[in-house]
């Protein structure tokens, strides 16, 4: 009963969104009020239909219905009450719907928030998000139903993946989607400012905070994805430009330089036709990454689910909505004139340029993941696209933005000196190049590479608490601290998110250039080195755990005599999926990670035994949670709180440069 | 569903990949063997190299490898055998020659192309920016305000 009120309320909802999609914009073409206000209530309520079709449908899962589809497919009764409820967005189905309840989420944001929006506006914005979900609604009820009933409800379900069972993997999707969809936002707003003809400092204003939020969320997203492949798939791999995870670096790339461009328009109303073709731009990868993801046409190692019929609708959605944008946009952008204007050196210049290096670097992630499915389809010939191309054709382009980010967030607005701007810089490049010098000479015969990162990271991190530091002014060092805590957030958040980046760098370079790794057949009580360790297999036992047969080795790790970690590398067989899986050990510590696998017991006696020590691995991960901390420390910050803003920048005045 | 679970069966246990009893005794040779492995695609996984698949095909390949190594074949040469056996697919980074060349060029290129039209755009605009005082118009009406 419950999962029909909630299939029920799925089709209630898509008839509000109808509604919602013609009614307010209708009413803001003949500025007829009534009509524009019914997008209010129809955005509120739209969030409590679709809210209570995902509880019907967690409902489902949580007393394992059977007689629901989705439910034996994706689910089992002795399943742990945490991967009932994260089973429901474990499918494609299940995983729509989240989509389209984040979706319908943003959408009531602008409605409750936006009371400083001219009405109009606002009309036009929630008509475009309304059209999204139409959609989305219609992509769930047409083609992936997850209320589908079975005639003879079985026994017991199937179950989830064992893979899937993992906390790491359990919350990845949800940040991704609200990632991905809180740009659905930005692509609103800029297809109504399109319409309006009219982009102002308001709009960057409105637009910024949901494309930092959105970002954040993609960054939360991906760092988990990461992290889990770095600790699940057995050997410590955290990132494999696999066409998946491209599909969520696209946005992520791009929401970056929409974000800082949005900078632009907010203070200084240029930029204005580029920031919102970038929002087009970037919702336009988000769909695209739901293309991928959901239609397996690139299919990967990722494709858990994929249905060829429900690519070709998602990429008539994708077509209509980016086309029809980008059309709008090739019409009406000339109408978008920048009043600010700025100079060769100066910050919006450097924000130009953040902007030209981010989007390239999208572009080549881009082309790499749809260059095999071009070759393909276009020139006969299949090939592959894989990691040592975007190592080598995207890397260069992400140390070009490392390299000129601490100098390009210190140059001053308008007209800049890039000697004014450097001169605090100057002690921190020194300090770089230095410990760049020296980790070159602590090495033996390796790379450029772990020097090279360290001096990045050295820079970017350092450049980003110089940038801070300079602006306290001058003055005593006592007065001083003093302004350092009480300057804004946003200063806070920006120095956070850039230190971020730089230890982020640093974490990727150092564990790629200095990892040690050790495969060898070790007999139980051998004891061997690596590196600085000693490493002995104690034993091996079988067991049993609740669903699957285990092998688990007891290994020991020295140091100059002293235990450093003991550790319980697994292999397990879940005997129903019939799937093997390996669980490493891993020794979490600050400056290393002691990473041990288990593998077959060998024929004349003994283990394969592999040991890693992946030097800064976390960094990688520690980094981008600074990143994603510092988005929420600037989104904290009072002067983006919203209709507080909107309702200042009226009285803000241009002042053309020369 | 079967096939699914055949990916699922290949992603999840890559600890089966290089085996010790792969491993060639001179360390020299057994790097250079691990940096060609890593740049060769398993043929029947998604995305994964043969240095990471544990499929059987791949571990064929990597004793292939280390055979021609052994024999005193340069890398090139190595990958070479390898590509004339299996086709340019194996290779997880796409020759640059031929329609590659646009895979490979087209990012710098459109970078520069993106640097020029900032360039321009910015100096343009520099220049185009209004002069400081007042237009024609605005003159006139400020004649006409204070009554001049």
């Amino acid at each position: 009963m419950i999962t029909e009120l909630g299939h029920f309320a799925l089709v209630l909802g898509f008839a509000i969104a109808l509604v919602q999609m013609v009614v307010p914009f209708w009413g803001a073409e003949k500025g007829w009020r009534g009509w524009m206000a019914v997008a209010d209530p129809a955005a509120t309520s739209q969030v409590i239909l679709v809210g209570f079709s995902f509880a019907a449908l967690t409902w489902a899962f949580v007393t394992s219905d059977f007689s629901l589809r989705l439910v034996f497919e994706n689910s089992h009764s002795a399943k742990p009450m945490l991967y009932k409820i994260t089973g429901v967005w474990g499918n494609h189905e299940g995983s729509m719907l989240l989509w389209l309840l984040i979706l319908v989420l943003f959408g009531a944001f602008a409605s409750w928030f936006g009371g400083g929006l001219r009405p109009s506006f606002k009309a036009r914005v929630l008509a475009v998000q309304a059209a999204i979900s139409v959609a989305f609604y219609a992509f769930i009820l047409f083609t992936s139903n997850p209320f589908l009933r079975l005639a003879v409800p079985p026994l017991d379900g199937q179950d989830l993946n064992p893979l899937l069972q993992d906390p790491g993997l359990a919350f990845h999707p949800p940040f991704l989607y609200l990632g991905y969809v809180g740009l659905s936002m930005a692509f609103s707003f800029a297809v109504a400012a399109l319409i309006e003809g009219r982009v102002d400092a308001a709009w960057g204003r409105w637009v910024r905070p949901w494309t930092l939020a959105a970002w954040l969320f993609l960054t939360v997203g991906i760092a988990l994805g990461s992290w889990w492949a770095y600790y699940e798939l057995g050997w410590g791999g955290f990132w494999f430009w696999d066409p998946v995870e491209n599909a969520s670096f696209m946005p992520w790339l791009i929401a970056a330089a929409l974000l800082h461009s949005a900078i632009v328009v907010e203070k200084r109303e240029a930029l204005k036709s580029w920031t919102i073709l970038l929002a087009i731009l970037a919702f336009g990868f988000s769909l695209l990454g739901t293309f991928i993801v959901r239609s397996g046409v690139l299919t990967s190692v990722h494709a858990f689910a994929n249905d060829p019929e429900r690519g070709v609708f998602i990429l008539a959605i994708l077509g209509v909505f980016v086309g029809g944008a980008l059309t709008l946009y090739a019409a009406r952008a000339n109408t978008m004139r920048a009043t600010g204007a700025f100079s060769t050196v100066s910050r919006e210049s450097a924000l130009v340029l953040n902007n030209v290096l981010l989007a390239v670097s999208a572009f080549v992630v881009f082309v790499g993941t749809i260059w095999p499915l071009f070759a393909e389809m276009v020139l006969g010939r299949t090939l592959s696209v894989g990691a040592p191309f975007f190592d080598a054709a995207f890397s260069p382009f992400f140390v070009a933005i490392a390299l000129v980010l601490p100098v390009g967030a210190m140059v001053a607005w308008k007209r800049g000196k890039l000697g004014r701007a450097a001169q605090p810089l100057w002690p921190v490049a020194v300090l770089a190049v230095a410990l760049g010098a020296l980790a070159f000479a602590l090495q033996t015969g390796r790379s450029a590479l772990g020097p090279v990162g360290v001096a990045l990271g050295v820079w970017v991190v350092g450049g980003a608490f110089a940038d801070l530091w300079s602006r306290t002014g001058r003055g005593p060092l006592g007065q001083r601290f003093g302004r350092l805590t009480r300057l804004p957030r946003g200063d806070w958040g920006k120095t956070v998110a850039h230190a971020g980046l730089g230890v982020t760098i640093f974490g990727i370079a150092a564990m790629l250039a200095w990892q040690q790794e050790d495969i060898r057949v070790a007999q139980e009580g051998e004891t061997y080195e690596v590196g600085a360790y000693e490493v002995t297999l104690n034993d091996v036992q079988e067991g049993r755990g609740p669903n699957y047969r285990t092998t688990m080795a007891e290994i020991e790790m020295m140091r100059d005599g002293r235990q450093v970690a003991l550790l319980y590398p697994e292999k397990r067989v879940y005997p129903v999926a019939a799937m093997p899986t390996t669980e490493a050990a891993i020794d979490n510590g600050v400056l290393r990670d002691l990473y041990v696998v288990i593998g077959d017991e060998q024929d004349n006696g003994g283990w394969a035994v592999r040991v890693y020590i992946k030097p800064f691995a976390n960094w990688i991960w520690g980094g981008a949670i600074l990143m994603a901390l510092g988005g929420l420390i600037s989104l904290s910050d009072r002067r983006l709180r919203i209709g507080v803003a909107a309702a200042k920048t009226r009285s803000v005045r241009q002042v053309p440069a020369e | 569903m079967k096939r699914l679970l055949l990916i699922l069966c290949l992603l999840a246990a890559p600890l089966w990949a290089v085996q010790p009893d792969e491993m060639l005794d001179d360390p020299a040779l057994e790097a250079r063997a691990r940096e060609i492995s890593q740049g060769l695609r398993c043929p029947v996984c998604q995305n994964e190299s043969i240095d990471e698949s544990n499929a059987p095909v791949s571990r064929d390949l990597r004793l292939l490898v280390r055979e021609r190594l052994v024999e005193g074949d340069s890398d090139a040469e190595v990958v070479d055998y390898i590509v004339e056996r299996y086709g340019e697919f194996v290779l997880l980074s796409p020759p640059r020659e031929g329609a590659n060349l646009v895979l490979w060029w087209s990012a710098p290129v459109l970078f520069i192309l993106g640097l020029g039209i900032a360039w321009a755009a910015i100096r343009g605009r520099g220049r185009a920016a209004p002069p400081e005082g007042l237009s024609d118009e605005e003159e006139a009406r400020l004649r006409e305000l204070t009554g001049d």
